[in-house]
């Protein structure tokens, strides 16, 4: 070591060498720790991958749109896919590793959007923030990782406590998923979903009853369909019955038990009930029995249809099923088959005492032909005389007991059958029209007209008649009149009370009215003493 | 590496026997490399080459290389909002604004945040390697790519700078908040980190081959 000028330059202050590791290296050492930390808590806290398939990618987009569960969120979507031959998509997903149980084989997923439906709106958040995924957990053990998504959100979801049942409706009416389901007209439930048969012949629709509700749902409960508003007008007046104005819009279900002591227990899962039209109809009791009938008319049915009432003395104790027309080739006429279901119970309901006609017969069917045998006649009637619409009466008639033979092992039964009512009235009719038709109206009306000339001849003679009184004899009259008018004036004064006429006269009367006391004193005198007529007047006893 | 022929002009302060402290400019008889010595002047450490250079670099490009990692993966900028939450990492900043149509923006975004502290990493790896060698080539563009890399060091804090004043003026409790997220610290201690590394390599040790090779020629 040079060292130009030690006086001038000092020497340096000389330190003991130091370790030969530098301190540096610490931080690497950090970094390092730190990097694995972040990457093992990474590896730690991987979630679970899944694939859930949807139709369209609609609002799906990759890294940002969330899975979110009760609103909290458990993942995201990694990324959106076209599925296998474009048949929709698949997101794959990230759930996070705490939510990662969540994902069981019935576990659904749906895309969660703005939604305005019927009576309620959801998923207003996802105007600003965008679509998420939605997912209900299932109950299943098993663990899945694919999923099929939902197209739309489900109504119910799993974590609910409540039931679901089935309900059995001709047609699905006004009803639609979501649908609201009342009981007392507090809403308890939801159309979970509806399905046609498999055949076709009616639809299916799922409903589901919130928990403490469910306790209402007996095996003997009805339903019925309170979509819109039923409009009763009767002689009591209108009545309108509607739920709630929800229904009104998108429908609803009502349902009720009955209040039978019968049948208390609780309606399992899934149990099928059927879904009536109406309130009235639902409630009304069920008809277990019931007995076909046909009855043949021999006047054309016309007013009648299917479900035309069938009554029996005004009590409806069934309803038409079938119209027939049938030609009869011996008497080449046709007459007219009306098919009816009869359900004897509601007549049996309505019977006082309970007292059945022939109480010893205890087959329905015997005694029905007993009571055919008694007289028992069906009748066509018409019950609205503005429709026409008509009915079947059922009554028993005595004049026609006995006269019919029952052909009991019939099957439908027949029930001979009465004309009558308006026919009956309009065949009179007809008859009188025809009487009227066969008056010789034409030769009358000559007679008329040649009455009315002559009566117009004669008026034209009584015209002039009475112009030549009116000429001739009305001056005439008035000379007449005159005259009798001052004959008058001078009977009046004649007649006056001061005129001597009538004073001589009240002298007259006077007169004569004394010469009548003394004829009668003659006459008593000579009652009691008829001899002196002969003998004279004898003197009075002293 | 000490002496040098006598009757030669020396070149540089080390040839000459002495060493020069960088606070003060106080000249000094050089001490043995890598031998702590304080500037009789002003008290500050004093060295013929920046001591432990080259471990020091190495340390620090590491730490930096290891920590490039979260700064990319976790996220530098959480926003809470009515509609949810959103973290944004750096790329994914970069691919909004490229998807949205911004590309000058995210072509610059991308430059400065991503790029640079990679090619400052890498540049410190290759002076660093080079340096170990002794190579002797390029060396005066080697010492050119130092000055870029240590010029260029400080810019790369933007993004964390626009975090930070998000940070501090979007909070609105619960209608907005922008915090910083992990991904930012890890960032910011790359950028730092290879500032430090910039700092302590001695761009000298650059040219010391080429003095020895001129020496013994």
């Amino acid at each position: 070591m040079s060292v130009p000028d030690p006086d001038r330059v000092p020497e340096a202050v000389v330190q003991k060498k130091r370790r030969s590791l530098p301190l540096v290296w610490i931080v690497p050492l950090v970094a390092a720790l730190i990097g694995a930390w972040l990457g093992v808590r990474a590896y730690l806290e991987r979630g679970a991958m899944i694939e859930i398939s949807f139709q369209t990618g609609d609002g799906l987009e990759a890294g940002k749109t969330k899975i979110k569960y009760k609103d909290v969120e458990v993942g995201v979507v990694q990324s959106v896919a076209l599925a296998d031959k474009g048949v929709g998509v698949v997101a794959s997903a990230e759930i996070a590793k705490p939510a990662a149980y969540l994902l069981r084989d019935d576990t659904r997923f749906w895309v969660v959007r703005p939604r305005i439906s019927g009576g309620s709106v959801s998923g207003l958040g996802t105007l600003l923030a965008g679509a998420y995924l939605a997912l209900d957990p299932g109950k299943l053990e098993k663990e899945r990782r694919k999923f099929v998504g939902l197209e739309t959100p489900p109504v119910v979801t799993l974590d609910v406590p409540g039931t679901r049942y089935v309900l059995r409706a001709d047609d699905l009416g006004s009803l639609d998923v979501a649908a609201p389901i009342y009981f007392r007209r507090v809403q308890v439930g939801q159309v979970v979903s509806f399905a046609l048969d498999e055949d076709g012949r009616g639809v299916d629709v799922k409903i589901f009853i919130k928990a403490p509700y469910d306790q209402y749902v007996t095996a003997n409960t009805r339903f019925w369909n309170a979509s819109g508003f039923d409009v009763n007008i009767d002689t009591s007046g209108v009545r309108i019955d509607t739920q709630s104005v929800v229904s009104l819009l998108v429908g609803g279900i009502a349902f009720q038990t009955p209040e039978e002591p019968a049948l208390p227990t609780r309606a399992t899962e899934n149990a099928a009930f059927r879904l009536y039209a109406d309130r009235g109809s639902a409630l009304k009791n069920p008809d277990y029995l019931s007995e076909d009938f046909v009855f043949v008319f021999h006047e054309p049915v016309r007013g009648l249809s299917v479900g035309s009432p069938v009554e029996f003395r005004g009590i409806e104790v069934g309803e038409v099923t079938g119209i027939f027309a049938e030609f009869d080739p011996v008497s080449n006429v046709f007459t007219s088959p009306v098919e009816a279901r009869v359900y004897p119970e509601r007549l049996r309901k309505h019977l006082r005492g309970g007292v059945l006609p022939h109480a010893a017969i205890t087959d329905t069917r015997e005694r029905i032909v007993f009571l055919i045998e008694h007289g028992l006649r069906a009748q066509l009637r018409t019950s609205n005389l503005l429709t026409g619409a008509r009915y079947v009466a059922l009554d028993v008639v005595s004049q026609a007991a006995g006269k019919v033979k029952v052909d009991a092992s019939r099957r439908p039964l027949e029930v001979p059958t009465v004309g009558g009512g308006l026919p009956e009235l309009e065949a009179s009719i007809n008859r009188i029209a025809a009487k009227i038709e066969k008056l010789p109206l034409e030769s009358i009306s000559a007679d008329a007209r040649q009455a009315l000339q002559s009566l117009d001849r004669t008026l034209k003679s009584a015209d002039q008649l009475v112009t030549r009184v009116d000429r001739e004899v009305t001056p005439e009259a008035r000379a007449t009149l005159e005259g009798a008018r001052r004959s008058l004036a001078a009977m009046e004064v004649t007649l006056a009370n001061d005129a001597p006429l009538q004073l001589g006269l009240r002298a007259t009367l006077d007169d004569m009215s004394r010469a009548a006391d003394s004829l009668r004193a003659l006459v008593d005198y000579l009652e009691r003493h008829p001899e002196s007529l002969i003998r004279g007047k004898r003197k009075d006893a002293p | 590496m000490t002496a040098s022929p006598p009757d030669a002009v020396p070149r540089t302060a080390a040839e000459a026997g002495l060493m020069r402290c960088h606070a003060c400019g106080r000249l000094h008889p050089a001490v043995a490399h890598g031998a702590p010595a304080h500037c009789e002047r002003c008290g500050a450490p004093l060295h013929l080459r920046k001591r432990d250079d080259l471990a020091r670099t190495w340390a620090l490009v590491i730490a930096a290389c290891i920590l490039y990692v979260p700064a990319n993966v976790l996220p530098v900028m959480v926003t809470q909002s009515v509609v949810g939450t959103q973290s944004d990492t750096i790329m994914s900043g970069v691919i909004y604004l490229w998807i949205t149509g911004s590309w000058p923006l995210a072509a610059l975004i991308f430059f400065a945040s991503v790029m640079v502290p990679l090619l400052k990493i890498i540049a410190l790896v290759v002076l660093a390697f080079s340096a170990q060698r002794r190579s002797t080539w390029a060396v005066q563009e080697r010492t050119k790519l130092y000055r870029v890399v240590e010029f260029v060091g400080r810019w790369s804090m933007i993004d964390i700078f626009v975090v930070g004043v998000l940070a501090a003026l979007v909070q609105f409790g619960a209608l907005a908040t922008i915090g910083a997220g992990p991904g930012a610290i890890a960032f910011g201690a790359v950028v730092v980190l290879t500032m430090l590394a910039a700092e302590a390599f001695d761009p000298r040790s650059l040219w010391d081959p080429v003095h020895d090779w001129g020496t013994a020629r």
